[in-house]
């Protein structure tokens, strides 16, 4: 097996773009929930989101016009932070007419609800009018599933596995670990991994209608996103991308890489709607499962764990959520890791929290802190007791294990476990 | 319409499709579009699309077929406006 490391990482989310300002938005809480006017147009109960700012601007540093031509939102995030990772491990991007292919290099990058902007604007609406030979010629490379990585393929000439995965809200997880697996196996060398979401109505919409988005802070949108909180009342929508390059250590030691940190295990499994799982609620059993085995596969055990990167979406499930951990890693509330949420400063992204909230988790390891988790200054009654965890304001601490999890609708878990590179 | 407006109407919508921008620039009526201009063949239904809404007219698919340069479309786009 081989060891395998994260040599470069890219990042839009709705509090900063590039890692600069994403660190700088982390270490000073700045919130990127935003009053959406489009949401009150159409009259949803939560009128806030996280969505990645002045994208327009950056795109002719990234595509050409001919390009834009067929790229939606969650290709160009796609685009967006798989370059700045390709560029940030010190790779080249190719020439765009050029014959080099990146033989040994493949890309797996998830999504929730792909291409929903270009469904619900142009495919949908055509179609019901009997447009259909009017739709034109980019409709299904903007709506097929695998859009992000078809167009990332060809952005960067990747010519091993090009791949987009699916598992809710576990999608950017999911892709990281995939990738992780992949090279440790000796498939490829480096992967771009991560997950990608837009922001349109149409995708969030769902949420809406199921009640699980907060509506209750509509009129402060900083303080909407309340992890951990005693008040807090459903999750805040988010979008953007996060992308790691993951390379075997032969690979990023032969060619003298930068290593930001090492992935020493990883677990994806399902609480296969039972035992207390279902499409909505997660299988404390299977939850527990899956930080165990993450930590088996990494050879250590949970009182090695400095720190938590929570799933903790701001609803019901928070409290379960810290049970879970308290049990899967053996450590009780007086004697438990550092616990915060990246969700408080940038809402779910979905098929990307996972992906955005690992590149939180690497940047962390790497430059050794943990940012305030916002929002949650009156602690859930059940998390009170690990009140002493929960990062309330953010603090240089050179922590070396972080254990990261997502869990997603339909009951799948993924953890990953991250050592900082010494 | 004159001639000159036409060429310049169709090179406009043409222009944003291709990926060799100098030889837009460099157009003339010969210029063949897919092979100067680089435009990605797939990219033709929408290049017709677009004459269509601007010139006000309906192109057939045999027609659109037979339009390989910059001089091609100049030249059926007249019979049709």
């Amino acid at each position: 097996m081989r060891r395998v490391v994260v040599t470069g990482l890219g990042v839009i989310a709705p509090n900063g773009h590039g890692l600069e300002e994403f660190e700088n938005a982390l270490r000073k809480s700045v919130s990127g929930i935003r009053f959406i006017d489009k949401l009150a147009e159409l009259k949803f109960g939560c009128q806030v989101g996280g969505i990645p700012e002045s994208v327009e601007n950056k795109l002719p540093n990234y595509f050409t016009e001919e390009e834009l031509l067929a790229m939606n939102e969650g290709m160009i995030y796609t685009g967006i932070a798989g370059i700045d990772a390709w560029k940030d491990a010190g790779l080249n991007v190719p020439e765009k007419n050029g014959d080099v292919v990146n033989w040994d290099a493949g890309c797996a990058v998830g999504v929730g609800l792909g291409g929903m902007d270009t469904i619900s604007e142009k495919l949908i609406p055509k179609i019901a009018a009997g447009k259909v030979r009017r739709m034109g010629s980019t409709m299904v490379e903007q709506c097929m599933t695998s859009a992000i990585t078809a167009k990332l393929s060809g952005l960067l000439a990747l010519g091993n596995q090009v791949t987009t995965n699916s598992s809710a809200c576990n999608t950017g997880t999911e892709a990281i670990v995939d990738s992780y697996n992949r090279i440790k196996f000796g498939l490829a060398d480096k992967m771009l991994a991560g997950g990608a979401e837009g922001s349109s109505p149409y995708t969030w919409g769902g949420f809406d209608g199921m009640k699980v988005l907060c509506s209750d802070f509509n009129d402060t949108p900083q303080e909407a996103s309340r992890p951990m909180s005693e008040s807090a009342g459903g999750f805040i929508p988010g979008s953007g991308c996060g992308i790691l390059l993951l390379e075997s250590l032969e690979s990023a030691e032969k060619r003298g890489a930068r290593i930001y940190a090492e992935i020493i295990g990883s677990s994806l499994n399902c609480g296969g709607h039972r035992m207390g799982g279902s499409m909505t609620a997660p299988n404390p059993t299977s939850v527990q499962n899956c930080i165990k085995n993450a930590m088996n596969e990494a050879g250590i055990t949970g009182d090695q764990v400095d720190a938590i990167n929570g799933h903790l979406t701001a609803t019901m499930a928070d409290p379960i959520e810290v049970d879970n951990w308290s049990k899967g890693l053996n450590r009780s509330a007086d004697n438990f890791p550092y616990i915060n949420s990246t969700k408080s400063l940038i809402g779910h992204c979905l098929g990307a929290a996972g992906s955005i909230e690992s590149v939180a988790s690497v940047l962390q390891l790497h430059k050794g802190f943990v940012h305030k988790s916002l929002n949650c200054e009156d602690l859930h009654e059940k998390i009170q007791p690990y009140a002493k965890s929960v990062v309330q304001e953010t603090k240089d601490v050179d922590i070396k294990i972080l254990a990261k999890a997502s869990f997603g609708f339909g009951d799948v878990n993924g953890c990953i476990i991250y050592k900082k590179w010494d | 319409m004159e001639d000159k407006e036409i060429f310049d109407k169709i090179v406009g919508i043409i222009g944003p499709f291709a990926k060799n921008k100098e030889n837009v620039a460099n157009v003339s009526d010969g210029s063949n579009i897919l092979k100067d201009f680089e435009v990605n063949s797939s990219r033709l239904v929408d290049i017709i699309l677009a004459l269509e809404d601007e010139f006000d007219i309906e192109i057939s698919d045999e027609e659109a077929e037979k339009i390989e340069t910059i001089g091609d479309a100049v030249n059926l786009i007249k019979e049709k406006v």
